[in-house]
């Protein structure tokens, strides 16, 4: 008990000073200068300027605005489709095949999903060129604002594109530990349609199981950078890239304003967040109304047919996206309306020299260095509250998942300045350091229920043959988790090979990755160099779900029981 | 330990002198470069390479590009740093900067120097006062950046698309309301974006004089008044009914290369050429001018004032100066960026090397180009990105 006690508290320090300590101080620096406090440009007067400044500022009304409609609206959205398609699906599809099918969109990255959406969105995008001129008679695109456009529209597509699988994957883990099809016998017995089942019975046990995983989508959705500036309007564009404007404009003196709308991006997080909660509470009494009138609902089948359907058009899109970036990566050159390259060329793919290979070669090894490192902390908490025989307390939840709720803009360019006083930017160090802020609570997500799932008995058997606590460690749980933590591994992983403003800032730009070379490319003109470096920035976190799913199929070889069990 | 310091701080004073090339070219040796530039032009990004090799096997420094998305990015890590106290061994040892950048980073006291005028092959280049490499934006240089590029504003469109282009700003008016949708410029708090504007302010502002001076607010109304009747009156005609811009000249350029617009805009004469050759426009791309001339300036290096590698980027910059560089950059193969030398400083072998050089018929001659119109004072970029934010952000 002591040990778990002390193992608990290591980790707990670590956390504390690795993760808590750096983001307050983070918010600290850039809490100083939204009051006009920065030395280095000559600003030393504690005042309200900055955000007098900030209001005044052209467009900040419909930035703010804008970053609510796709934040708050995107995830809405994700979760009902993501409810919808499970209400239908679950049961029907294997686990594994459900896996499967969500991996290319788990894996592959916002930026790289979303220039690949644009490309086949765009006026003079790939479904255009599929159906031009011969269906539109279109020989030059038309002037439609099909991406960019002026309501995010475009953006919340990404966005779904990107939540609803999570949501689906985490929605999967959760109705794993509910007797689903217990539940669905007896509500039919009652005379209630599937569907309202999925409704009345099984989503509210659901929900609480995957609430903090919603709350992690409306934190990022409403922050979202790299796919906003991709995929959103540009004038005024949403609050986090006008922020990212803000803070690189060449007049100096809009660092002032532009840190105090990352303190206000915080606060709307934060603010989105409480409402949440507060459309909770509505909603729960709405429900226990609509729940006693006892309605059987048959009606409400064709819904979620329609949610599906529109899930599997969504994901159809990501797909065609992906694809497309492939095709581009071959191609030289590929003119509207034709809907296959004219001419092709292996050219990129053969220069690795020309800094591809580089990239990649930095991504990999910060990406290895994350997981494994977030990994190791991740077993040692997990082993921490078994040895204590405690569950996780809320502050310590809280504690591990505070990377992920608040928006990195927000402290990112208080930490960087905070790293260079004590002398540790631009070095490797720094951005895996960065980097496994946000790949641990992903890790932790996806091995905390496994880990809590491992039969007990298993544990009893080895303590009863004389088994300590370590050898139970590393000669039962470990081995039986193999699968589980695997797949930690390809989550984190797929976490780290996606990072961009945390690669940028602790970087000092200096470390080039997969992600923030294809978001400079993408800022750049050619979709074929930008097509070379999604493909592989998607791929790299494939191969990672690929070894998630190989590995234990060979550990397990001679353990057939294992393949099927504790997972 | 001590007198380590007292060495390094000798070193630092005896630098701005530059009394001994040899001393620099000593302390440089094995140093790595940090050359923060934009990286969204891959031929650029190829001839930096290509200069790093190149220092690497002349003088032992090696040259690492870090690729901006937007050069403020540099400033704003230099001003980090100064805010963390770090006044020596910053992150970043070169920049690719001009106009406000340069002003706002030399107000700031961030730059070191001045420099340019003793690095060795300075002697090839015009420093007049009047002359274009000593004032950038009309703000006097005064040292603190050494030239490397040229940079003219020019429109590309592609040939068969476009038979007769714009005669000039007003021009795209007509052209706009002829062909509605098919006329754009980039993002205004982009760069290009507000050299397309002040291309306008050039064309149409009544005292051409008033803009080389900073900015008053009476002036800028009296220069900006027919610019917004011209915008106000263009805009429901543009791309998108003008509600959006392309991020950068890149995305605009990839839009011309589908077909969404009729016009991309550049800095860089040579990037139709450019562009075909790497496959990114149709082969009947071209380039023109406004009949009046164009907006031109120069594209400079600086040095941040706490650089790690002071020495090593000095080289480097003294190194793009060489001759034998910039007739490799002007190659149409390889940059396509026309020189920034005098050419009456140059011998008859150097001169003949440039003329040598191999051509291409989406490449102007530089008698196309007409004359080369003053950059505006810094202060009326900014000036003018406010207020068209005011009046078209919304």
């Amino acid at each position: 008990m002591t040990e778990g006690r002390a193992l608990r508290a290591v980790v707990a320090l670590a956390l504390m000073g690795g993760v808590v300590l750096p983001i307050l101080a983070g918010f600290a620096q850039t809490a100083r200068a939204a009051f006009g406090v920065l030395p280095a440009i000559g600003a030393v007067d504690w005042s309200f300027e900055p955000w007098r400044q900030l209001m005044d500022l052209p467009g900040f009304g419909t930035s703010l605005r804008l970053s609510l409609a796709t934040g708050l609206g995107s995830t809405v959205l994700a979760l009902g489709l993501a409810a919808g398609f499970c209400a239908l699906l679950h049961g029907r599809m294997g686990h594994g095949a459900m896996g499967r099918l969500l991996m290319p969109f788990l894996a592959a990255p916002h930026a790289a999903l979303a220039i690949g959406l644009a490309f086949l969105l765009a006026p003079s995008g790939w479904i255009a060129r599929m159906v031009s001129p011969v269906l539109t008679g279109w020989d030059r695109p038309p002037d439609l604002a099909t991406v960019n456009d002026g309501w995010g529209v475009a953006l919340m597509v990404g966005l779904l594109i990107k939540e609803v699988p999570f949501l689906l994957l985490v929605m999967g883990s959760a109705l794993g530990q509910l007797p689903v099809r217990a539940h669905l016998a007896a509500g039919r017995a009652l005379g209630y349609a599937r569907g309202v089942v999925w409704v009345k019975v099984i989503l509210p046990q659901v929900y609480p199981l995957i609430r903090l995983p919603i709350f992690i989508v409306l934190a990022f959705s409403l922050s979202v950078v790299d796919m906003a500036i991709i995929l959103g309007p540009s004038n005024p564009p949403t609050l986090a890239v006008a922020i990212v404007r803000w803070f690189s404009a060449p007049d100096v003196g809009l660092i002032l304003p532009a840190s105090a709308a990352a303190l206000l991006q915080a606060g709307v997080v934060a603010a989105a967040v409480g409402g949440w909660i507060l459309g909770e509470r509505v909603a729960c009494h709405v429900g226990r109304w609509w729940l006693r009138r006892g309605g059987r609902g048959h009606g409400a089948e064709p819904g979620l047919w329609a949610a599906s359907a529109v899930v599997a058009g969504l994901m159809g899109l990501g797909a065609l996206a992906l694809v497309a970036l492939l095709v581009w990566s071959f191609s030289w050159r590929w003119s509207f309306p034709q809907a296959l390259p004219q001419s092709w060329s292996m050219k990129l793919w053969m220069t690795p020299g020309s800094g591809w290979g580089r990239a990649l070669q930095a991504t990999v090894v910060i990406g290895v260095a994350a997981t494994v490192a977030s990994l190791v902390l991740a077993v040692a908490w997990l082993e921490g509250e078994d040895r204590a025989r405690r569950g996780r307390a809320g502050w310590a939840q809280a504690l591990i998942y505070l990377p992920l709720l608040v928006p990195q803009i927000g402290f990112l360019y208080g930490l960087n300045v905070l790293f260079l006083t004590i002398g540790i930017s631009g070095g490797m160090l720094a951005v895996i350091w960065a980097q496994m802020l946000f790949v641990f609570p992903y890790v932790m997500i996806a091995l905390s229920d496994p880990w809590r799932a491992l039969d007990p008995q298993h544990l009893r058997a080895a303590a009863a043959l004389g088994a300590g606590p370590w050898r139970r460690l590393w000669a039962v749980k470990l081995p039986m988790l193999v699968r589980p933590l695997m797949v930690a591994a390809a989550i984190g992983f797929a976490v780290s090979v996606a990072q961009y403003l945390p690669t940028l800032f602790m970087g000092a730009g200096r470390i080039a990755t997969l992600t923030t070379e294809a978001v400079t490319l993408a800022s750049g003109s050619d979709r074929r160099v930008v097509g070379v470096y999604a493909v592989l920035q998607a791929g790299l976190p494939f191969l990672a779900y690929g070894a998630a799913l190989l590995v234990p199929a060979i550990v397990y070889r001679n353990r057939r029981g294992l393949l099927g069990g504790a997972v | 330990m001590r007198s380590l310091m007292i060495a390094v701080l000798g070193l630092g004073l005896a630098t701005p002198a530059l009394a001994d090339w040899q001393q620099t070219l000593d302390a440089a040796r094995g140093q790595t470069v940090y050359w923060n530039a934009w990286g969204g032009d891959a031929r650029t990004n190829a001839f930096i390479e290509w200069v790093g090799q190149q220092t690497e096997a002349k003088y032992g420094v090696k040259v690492e590009q870090v690729k901006l998305t937007d050069t403020a990015t540099a400033v704003t890590q230099v001003i980090s740093e100064k805010a963390a106290g770090k006044d020596s061994g910053g992150s970043v040892d070169m920049i690719w900067i001009n106009g406000p950048n340069f002003l706002s980073m030399k107000e700031q006291g961030l730059l070191h120097g001045p420099f340019a005028a003793d690095l060795p092959n300075a002697k090839y280049v015009d420093l007049g006062p009047e002359a274009a490499a000593a004032v950038d934006f009309t703000v006097p240089v005064e040292g603190y950046e050494s030239a490397w590029r040229l940079a003219r504003f020019v429109f590309t469109y592609d040939s068969a698309v476009v038979t007769t282009p714009p005669r000039d700003m007003a021009g795209f008016l007509d052209y706009a309301q002829a062909h509605p949708g098919r006329v754009t410029h980039p993002d205004v708090s982009n760069f290009m974006g507000a050299t397309f504007l002040k291309q306008a302010l050039v064309e149409f502002a009544p005292d051409k004089a008033a803009l080389l001076a900073p900015v008053t607010d009476e002036a800028f109304e009296n220069a900006t008044g027919f610019l917004w009747e011209w915008y106000d009156a263009m805009r429901p005609f543009m791309w998108r009914e003008g509600a959006t811009f392309p991020e950068n000249q890149s995305v605009q350029q990839q839009l011309l290369n589908d077909g969404e617009v009729d016009f991309g805009v550049s800095f860089d004469p040579a990037s139709a050429a450019g562009a075909i050759a790497e496959g990114l426009l149709p082969d009947t791309a071209r380039v023109f001018v406004p009949r009046g001339g164009s907006i031109g300036n120069i594209s400079f290096v600086a040095i941040p004032y706490n650089a790690a590698n002071r020495e090593g980027a000095e080289v480097v910059a003294n190194f793009l100066l060489d001759p034998a560089t910039q007739a490799h950059q002007q190659n149409i193969e390889e940059l396509g960026s026309f020189s920034v030398l005098d050419p009456a400083r140059l011998s008859d072998e150097e001169k003949a090397v440039f003329a040598a050089l191999p051509s291409s018929p989406a490449l102007p001659k530089l008698e196309d180009l007409g004359p080369t119109l003053l950059e505006p004072h810094a202060s009326w970029m900014t000036k003018l990105v406010d207020a068209w934010g005011e009046r078209y952000t919304k």
